[in-house]
Parts: C-alpha cells; structure tokens; sequence
C-alpha cells in the first residue's frame, strides 16, 4: 500500500510510545546502571566500569547455562518446527473438524505457564503420574527430580506439548491461504505430493515459517517459569536455564551488579541472534 | 490429442442432489472436435468453470460420461487425461526460473533432459520468452506470468487440449490484446484443441471458431459467432452477444402469424410456432430500419456510438432500439419502424419457435 | 476417512493426557492420590473445588488476575489502536526504527525486567496492585496489539479512508464509527493474545504483588511444591486456570489460525 507521509501520525503513536518507553527505558537505564556500578547496601555505588562483564565471561555458572539453553532451545525448534509442519499439512482444509482441531490445539497455549509446569509434574511423578508410572511400568527407570536425563526428557516433552500447536496453527494459516488454483496447476502438471510441497507449499510458507521460527526462539530463549515450577533447575542445575539462573542471581543473591550484566548480555544475545535470523531469511526473499 | 465427447453430463456440489435447482451443471451433452478452438461463454456463475473442471478432471461428473477419442475417462485424473489448464490467476513456481517452470510438467513426467531442452527452448521462442529463461519466474510481470502458465500447457507434445479459465483477468487491458492474438496464433501454429473460457463476448467471438453459451448451468447454444449473432436459438444469446442486446417484443402468435401492436409481423420462422407459451419476436438492432407505412413509433433517445448511432424508440408500448449508420438522418419525433423478416423470429419460452431440443 | 487425519488425531490425543491427568487428579481424595497410581478417580469428590471456592485466598487470587488481564487488555488495545492505525497508513520520522523498537520489546526476557519493575513501580507506589501488573504486561503485549492490529488493517483498502473524508467525516468519527467495525476482527484478535499473554504470565505477576494483589498463579506456587498432599487442591487450582482460557477460545474460535499468524498471511 502507498502510504503518505504525514508526521502528524506521531501524535497517534504518542500513547504507545510513552508507556512502552516507561515500562521499557526506565528499567533498562536501572540495569545500564547496576552493571556499571558496585554497591555494599545503604545505596551507596560505586563506579566500576566493565568488571562486571569481564567477571561474567569467567563465569561458569553463567557459560554453563547459556550452553544449556543454547542446547535446549536448538532441541526444541528441532523438534517443533517440522512436527508442527507435518501436522498442519495432515489436516483437513474444510469441514466442522477444523473448528475442533484448532480449538482443542490452541488450549495449552492459554494454560498459565506454572499450571503447565505443575501439570507435567503430576504428570512425571515416577509413583502416581501417568507418563512417569508408565515408563517405569515399560521397564525404563524414569526420576525427573533425580536422574538429569529423565528431567530433560520431561521439561523437552512439555515444551512440545505446550507450543507445538503455535507452530501448527501458524502453518496451518499459511496453507489454507493458498489458492486451489495452485494445487489444481499441479495436479495438471501431473506434480506428485513430494513436489506439491517441495515446489507450492514450502515456498508459499516461508514467511510464516519465519514467523513460527522467530518466535519459538524467542520464546524458548527466555522459558523460565514452566521449568522453575517442573525441576526448579534441577536434579542439581541440570536444567537452569538463563532466566532461572538470572532471577537466582537477582531476586535471590542481591548481586545486583552481576545480576545487571548478566541482563544486558542475555537481552542482547536474543536481540542479535533474532535480528540476524530476519536479515538472513529477508535477504534471501530478495534473491 | 483428441476429440471429446460429453455424454448426458450432469454435476452438483451437493452430496444428494434432489431438484434440477441443485444441479451447477444441468443434463448436457457436446462434442468437441479435435484441434477446434472454442469459446466457453456465459456470464459469472452459469456453470462455465464446473464444466471446465469436469473436463480437466479436477471434479468428477455427478451424472453421465466424458470420452477422449472414444476412450471414457469421467473418472480419471488430470494426469491420466493428459490435459493443460490456464487458470484465472497465474500460477507459477515462485522459486523456481522460469526455465524450470517450463520443464516441470515434462520432468514430473521423466522425459529426458535432452528433450526438455528441446521443448522448453520451442516454447519459450514461441511465447517470446527466450530473454528470460533464466530469471526467477516470481520476478516476471502478471503477463509474462501468464505466459508462463501457458507454456506450461504447450511445453507437452501429446496434451489433448488445452483449457483456459479467464486467463486474461489479471491482465493489463493493452497487453490483453497482445495476448489474445497470441493464442490465435499459437492455435494456428499448434492445432490444438483450445477451449476458451470468458464471460467477454469479444474475446469468445475472436478467439473461438465454435461458441459455446452457457447459461443458469445449460448450454442455450453452440454455434460459430455468425451464427449466434444472426440466429440465436435463445433470447438470452440475442441479449447476451452483440452490443446493444436483441430487441424481445412480447407478441401473440395465431396461426403461424406474429402479432405485434396490432400488426402482423412477418417473420422467418412463423410456420414452425405454435403459439403456446410464453410468445416473443425477437430482432436485432442492426435489422431494424426507419420505413414508411411500418410500425408507429416514437423516438425517445440517440446516443452515438462511434460508427453508428443508436436510437431508442417507444413502439406499442415498448422499447425498440435500433442502429442508424454514420451520416443518415436520424428520425426525431414520430416515425414508422420495419423488421427485416429475414432476421425477425418467434421466441416461445424463451426458445426459438422449431428449434427447442 | 483419510489416513494422514491419524496425525493430527494422535497429536490431540498427546496434548488432552496431561490435561486428563490434571482433571483426574483433581477428583481424587488425598488418601486416592497419595496411595497410589489410578488410572482414574475411585473415590469421586469435589472437595478440592469447594475448598478453593469457599477461601478467599484462593478464589481471590483468581480475581485479582482476571482484574488486571482484563485492565492490561483494555488498555493495550486501546492505546495500539491509532498506533497501530499510524503505521499501516502513514510514513512518518522514524516509522520503521520506531516499530522495530516496539518489537524488540517482545523480545525481551521477563527475568530481565523483574528487579527494575519491582524498584519502579515501588518507587511510584504501585506495588501490591493490579495496575503495576497491567502495566508491566504491557511491555510485551502493546508491541503485540500493534503489529496484529497493523496487519489486520493493512488489509483494509485505503479507499474506506478516502471515501469517509470525503462524505465529510472527521477522523474520529470515522475511525470510531466505520474504521473499528470494519476490522473488529483484528480487534477481538488482538485483545485474545493480550488477553492471553496477560493471563499466562507468572514471573512477572508474581513478583509485583504480595498480598492485595496476588494472582492465582501465585497463590498456586505456594503449593506447588507439595509431592502428593496438596495435589488435589493444586489440580483443582489448575484446572480453574484453563476456563477463562477455553472461554475466550471459544470467541475467536473462527480467527485462531489467522490470529495466530498475526493477520499476516
């Protein structure tokens, strides 16, 4: 659409602007501020210029985690990316079962993420829950608060379970706009399945690919509560990811100049990482 | 290619279909012959694109049969049939070149490389499409998109026809005509058979040898355009081709005798009337002339246009127009109209009078 | 029926077991759950559900967090409407540096905000009420309202605009009489994530308050930790959550796969 250039418009930006600035600025300029400064209590501070990023890559509490979630979030976009595609493109395009299919999938997405953690902790329980009774049952020792494998096992499963359906949603919205016209061509051209998808479908869903990408990244980059409330980190710190080992350091430590810079460092790990990923994939949209 | 033949074609959308209403596409049959070029006409939604999809095989026949060359296929795929569709919207690989684009149809088809090259070089020379070979196909204006599509269809050696839905919708209205005379000519070249869809009278009657008018999901007529426009076998053909539409005069029929404002009007088909039914005359604006000792009338209207003038005149009771060349007089006031008999015909129904199937 | 339809089958069947489970649980006695694995309730009972029904520390807990989703819906709406309408319309100093800091906001790790939010809206004194939670999801949620609502209205053609101005309305006339109706679609999708996003949130929320304003996803961490004698009542607690869920769902139910996509496909 050709837009006018009109700087009035700022005046319907305004409201926008100034909460998200207050809710925004205020605290990251707090933040600028702790990762420079020391304090002993009594708000007294004192400058202390980068210390506390140089501190922070010796850290190996900080480089274990971020290996972690690095890990976990790879894991994850592995897993959700094509599980979500494959399940998009296996159901019905018309019909009174969509309406069902898309409610029944978009449900654990509205459930408070700690009652998704507390679900799959009644869930994992080794005694009374269904999948940890039922892999014991099936002979294969399973103790998410104990074994470091079955408590990864259990946090990976439940991030599945829990945005899966964000990736298939998204997918899906993708492949029903896609005009008959083009399926029709190919079935004309005497195109089989695999070349449907190779040559319509996955061209034609990039952009919400990206999309779906995007955001699983994100997202799965800052998981916290789910896992607090699933392993609390545990068994040991096995699963503390970078948000769980940040608001230890922050809420808990009162290290707040570390705490600081640990927080600048991870939001602009995400920033970097997300900015990249768009350039990339619009640069080669341009090609 | 091929020669096909639709045998008592009936298709509904509907999973029980009961009334005639339920039906896109009422009882039809119609024989195209191989390497004609015809037109599909008849405005939005009389049932020209369900036929279309019947044909290609993207929908399976409710009722009755389709035959390619003898051979009954109304339930195999697009594939098996072996037929090119050009749809409204272009349709293009947007990955891929416009090479490539080219070569799929042949290559899903495990023709050998050797020979695509050969094919796709033809095509793209044909279609003017050689300088572009190579570039990504999503890059290509609505035309060269088009274009495209249509090589498609002609990159196979052995398609029995080639089908085009609208393809001329999304096209800038200068490049229309560019593209049109192309499918003329790519017709004469090839001699394939060619079926044009279009609720655009001007592209049906240029492109077409053979007119098919379609209309509420029948076929009111199929004939070559002299035909359609000098004997149209249902009113809606006199209103829906030629500009302005057929004068349809309700009149009354005694005796193979057409009765108009109080006169006998002599007409072309009198002896085969009956006179039951719903009676018109119908008669085309181009065989109506200003005569003495003809119909009373008055002239309400002219308006120009271009060559001729058309005239709008109030004739018992109703509205008859009728055309005036360049440069004669125009009638003003009262005046005495005449219908040629030669073109002036009984509608009963709504059917010509002795034609109704 | 066709054979590919299996895959989305069995993956609803994988995404209501744990679901199941919770509604299981939240059936059983104490005695039920701590005795042992029953695939379900043998001793049917609702006293989980009474107790979290009849004490205000908990059922308050569920007004608290309706008050403040429902503020930080409105709100976010509200203020990313002429915004969002600001971005699909004109090109403005700054438009896209502008929208892209927007989004980076949607970027930004909860973790990350909770000490400042705690300081700032201590500071302003707004700790411990429901406007520092509405506020503080705003964070997230107005970029959110604004690129759902931007995409919905890019859709619509600029000549609405036009033909309003020039049958003589004025811009907020025809923005709050034809603009909004025309894309209330993309509102009722907007204020479904907000509404949802708002609703999800625990970190958050959790730490802003303390006591007048506790959310139930605060009141249940309490229990949380519990491994079998306050199972029941933190099921009952969870199965609660999923209803205002499931209910506005049900709203948009027809725009989900568009919704999600962010009125962008």
């Amino acid at each position: 659409m050709n837009k006018t250039v009109n700087n009035r418009a700022w005046w319907l930006v305004l409201p926008v602007f100034a909460m998200v600035a207050f809710n925004a600025l205020i605290p990251l300029i707090t933040v600028v501020n702790y990762s420079v400064q020391e304090t002993f209590g009594n708000n007294e501070f004192f400058w202390s210029g980068t210390t506390w990023f140089k501190q922070l890559l010796h850290d190996d509490q900080f480089i274990d985690s971020l290996q972690r979630q690095i890990i976990f979030t790879a894991t994850v976009l592995v897993i959700q990316i094509p599980l979500g595609l494959v399940i998009a493109l296996c159901m019905p395009r018309s019909g009174p079962w969509v309406s069902v299919c898309l409610v029944l999938m978009s449900l654990p997405l509205l459930v408070p993420w700690n009652v998704v953690g507390s679900m799959w902790n009644i869930m994992a329980l080794p005694d009374i829950g269904l999948l940890g009774k039922g892999l014991n049952a099936l002979g294969i020792p399973f103790n998410y608060t104990r074994q470091p494998v079955s408590a990864w096992f259990t946090v990976i499963l439940m991030d599945v379970w829990h945005w899966t359906s964000l990736v298939v949603l998204l997918c899906y919205a993708g492949l029903v706009s896609i005009p008959d016209a083009y399926y029709q061509a190919a079935r004309v051209d005497g195109a089989g399945p695999w070349a449907v998808f190779r040559y319509i479908q996955l061209p034609k869903l990039k952009h919400v690919l990206t999309i779906a990408i995007l955001l699983r990244f994100m997202d799965s980059f800052m998981i916290y509560t789910e896992v607090i409330v699933l392993t609390g980190g545990g068994p040991g710190s096995t699963t503390k990811f970078l948000s769980i080992d940040l608001v230890q350091k922050a809420l808990g430590g009162f290290d707040l100049g570390p705490a600081a810079a640990m927080s600048i460092v991870y939001f602009l790990i995400i920033l970097l990482l997300s900015w990249l990923f768009y350039t990339l994939m619009m640069r080669s949209e341009a090609k | 290619m091929a020669e096909i033949r639709l045998e008592n074609l009936r298709h509904s959308y509907l999973a029980n279909p009961g009334a005639d209403e339920d039906y896109a596409l009422k009882r039809l049959s119609l024989t195209w012959q191989d390497g004609g070029a015809y037109a599909l006409l008849g405005p939005s939604g009389c049932g020209k694109t369900t036929l279309l999809n019947l044909i290609s095989g993207l929908l399976t026949p409710t009722e009755g049969k389709i035959l390619f060359n003898g051979r009954d296929v109304s339930h195999a795929s697009p594939e098996e049939r072996n037929i090119a569709q050009v749809f409204q919207f272009p349709v293009i690989y947007d990955t891929m070149t416009v090479y490539d684009n080219l070569a799929f149809p042949l290559r899903n088809r495990q023709v050998p490389e050797a020979e695509i090259k050969s094919r796709v070089t033809e095509i793209a020379e044909m279609l003017e499409l050689t300088s572009t070979l190579s570039n990504r196909a999503s890059g290509l204006s609505a035309d060269g998109k088009q274009k495209i599509s249509l090589g498609r269809g002609l990159v196979r050696a052995d398609v029995n026809v080639i089908m085009f839905d609208e393809p001329l919708t999304v096209i800038d209205p200068h490049l229309k005509w560019k593209l049109r005379s192309k499918l003329k000519e790519l017709h004469q070249r090839t001699r394939r058979t060619m079926i044009y869809v279009t609720h655009d009278q001007t592209e049906a009657l240029t492109f077409a040898d053979q007119v098919v008018v379609m209309n509420l999901g029948e076929v009111v007529q199929s004939g070559t355009p002299v035909e359609l426009f000098e004997k149209p076998q249902h009113t809606f053909v006199g209103h829906f081709i030629g500009s302005p539409g057929m004068n349809v005069l309700p009149c009354e029929v005694n005796g193979g005798k057409a009765q108009f404002a109080g006169r006998t009007i002599a007409v072309d088909n009198g002896a085969a009337a009956t006179g039951k039914g719903r009676t018109e005359i119908g008669v085309r604006p181009e065989f109506v002339s200003i005569s003495r000792g003809g119909l009373p009338a008055e002239v309400t209207r002219v308006s120009d246009a271009g060559r001729f003038r058309i005239v709008e005149t109030r004739c018992g009771g109703h509205m008859v127009k009728l055309l005036v060349k360049e440069g004669d007089t125009v009638p003003e006031g009262q005046t005495h109209l005449v219908f040629d008999p030669a073109h002036t015909q009984i509608y009963e129904d709504g059917w010509i009078a002795g034609a109704k199937p | 029926m066709k054979k590919r339809y299996l895959v989305p089958i069995v993956y609803i069947i994988f995404l209501m077991l744990p679901i199941y489970w919770l509604l299981n649980m939240s059936f059983k006695t104490t005695n039920e759950i701590l005795g042992g694995f029953t695939a379900f309730p043998r001793e049917f009972t609702l006293d989980s559900y009474r107790t979290i029904l009849t004490d205000p520390t908990w059922y308050m807990a569920y007004v608290h967090s309706l008050i403040y989703v429902c503020i930080n819906t409105v709100l976010s709406v509200s203020v990313a409407l002429p915004a969002a309408y600001a971005f699909s319309r004109y090109r403005f100093l700054g438009d896209k540096h502008l929208f892209f800091w927007l989004l980076s906001n949607r970027m930004a790790p909860p973790a990350v905000f909770v000490l400042p939010f705690v300081q700032l809206y201590s500071s302003v004194g707004l700790f411990d009420t429901h406007l520092a939670v509405a506020l503080a999801h705003t964070l997230f949620n107005i970029p959110l309202a604004v690129w759902i609502l931007e995409g919905f209205m890019s859709g619509v053609p600029k000549e609405l605009d036009e033909t309003a101005y020039v049958d003589g309305y004025s811009f907020p006339a025809f923005f709050i009489k034809i603009f909004l109706p025309t894309i209330s679609a993309g509102i009722g999708v907007a204020a479904f994530f907000c509404f949802m996003f708002s609703w999800v949130e625990m970190l958050l929320a959790k730490n802003l308050t303390s006591v007048a304003a506790k959310p139930i996803v605060a009141a249940m961490t309490k229990t949380a930790s519990a491994s079998g004698y306050e199972l029941g009542l933190l099921a009952a607690a969870g199965v609660l959550t999923l209803i205002p869920g499931a209910i506005v769902i049900y709203f948009v139910r027809n725009y989900i796969a568009k919704g999600f996509a962010l009125g962008r496909v």
